[in-house]
């Protein structure tokens, strides 16, 4: 028989770090999906140069 | 050590995920998230859709990061208040400190995110917020004195502002009326909640106007807002916000409302106790419909306009 018994900590800890994973997760996508709209709406683009300069 | 002592140590409780999305004050941040998206599509310039779903996102986590900040300073009075009890710090699922530490880190998080997804106007208007909201209100006012509400009532106004900014980059007038209507809300909204939460503020020692000055006098500043807040809607009628739907809600609104507060200011503590409170909860129910419904009218307005424009 197995001495280690879960406790209700483990559990409840384990679906912190669950969560607390997910909302990190969701924010690389959100960056990520930012980065993409500001990139093609033009926010971020080089002012253009003329020739001869 | 034995297995004995091992067993009697108690284990300190820890919060669950959910314990600390409760300090964010989910309510509010509805409420936030609601009227800043109201403020965004009200405004004449349109936004990104992934651009506008991030920004109204981080003024959320703002709006959170300052509920945190302000149950980590009110933890000690919020133990007292019936309203309040429950609230994760007073009932020991989370510690002060715990919620300091995550509203002052969602709080630079937010500013900061909004400042790239937005612009910086918006970033510097949501960090006024959650200062206005923390120092302002809660350290200062709230336990000071007894207009608390009705100044402190400008933290909650900002967001349909920070709406508007987000999209257009600069205030306008229509953006500041929008921050009045819920400015001038406020007081009777929260006025008539602490008409019918009997000794929960004269137990926690907080100075509202019905401990201060007595209920008879609240009755009668609830019905001199809200005689202001309707010149005020009357008045927003006349601007780009006053659409069809928005002068069809609000004239019925604001006559119910009227009469809400005018019942209020006709009644005595004898009447009010022997109906337990009714006509001051109903005006308590219909302010949040009343707020609701006027942010709804200008969404449905601005949603509306450019089929009315290619109608006509």
């Amino acid at each position: 028989m197995s001495l280690r018994v879960e406790h209700d900590l483990h559990k409840r800890r384990r679906g912190r770090n669950t969560g607390v994973g997910l909302i990190l997760g969701a924010f690389v996508v959100l960056i990520l999906a930012l980065t993409v709209a500001k990139v093609t709406s033009g926010d971020f683009e080089l002012p253009s140069i003329e020739e001869g300069q | 050590m034995s297995d004995v002592s091992y067993h009697s140590t108690t284990i300190e409780p820890e919060a669950e995920l959910g314990d600390y999305f409760a300090l964010l004050k989910p309510r509010v941040m509805s409420l936030v998230v609601f009227t800043a998206f109201v403020g965004m599509l009200a405004a004449p310039q349109s936004v990104n859709p992934v651009i506008a779903f991030a920004s109204i996102l981080f003024v959320a986590v703002g709006a959170g990061a300052s509920g945190a900040l302000n149950m980590w300073w009110d933890a000690d009075i919020d133990g007292v208040m019936r309203r309040t009890a429950k609230r994760p710090i007073p009932s020991g699922r989370v510690t002060a400190g715990e919620a300091k530490v995550l509203g002052f880190a969602l709080s630079g998080l937010s500013v900061m995110m909004l400042a790239l997804s937005a612009n910086m106007l918006a970033a510097v208007l949501l960090a006024f917020t959650i200062f206005f909201y923390l120092v302002i209100y809660s350290m200062w006012l709230k336990r000071a004195t007894p207009q608390n509400i009705v100044i402190g009532g400008a933290a909650g106004a900002f967001p349909p502002v920070i709406g508007w900014v987000i999209a257009t980059g600069a205030f306008s007038i229509e953006a500041w009326l929008m921050f009045a209507l819920i400015f001038m809300w406020t007081p009777p909204h929260f006025w008539a909640l602490a008409l019918f939460m009997r000794s929960d503020y004269d137990d926690a020692q907080v100075p509202m106007l019905t401990v201060t000055h007595g209920r008879k006098a609240t009755r009668a500043h609830i019905l001199v807002y809200t005689v202001l807040l309707v010149g005020l809607v009357a008045g927003a009628g006349f601007t780009s916000l006053g659409g069809p739907v928005f002068l069809a809600a609000a004239a019925v609104l604001n006559v119910l409302f009227l009469k809400g507060a005018f019942d209020i200011w006709r009644r005595d503590e004898a009447q009010a106790e022997a109906d337990d409170y009714t006509v001051e909860k109903s005006f308590f129910k219909l302010s949040l419909w009343y707020l609701f419904l006027h942010f709804g009218a200008i969404l449905a307005d601005a949603v509306l306009m450019p089929f009315v424009v290619m109608l006509t």
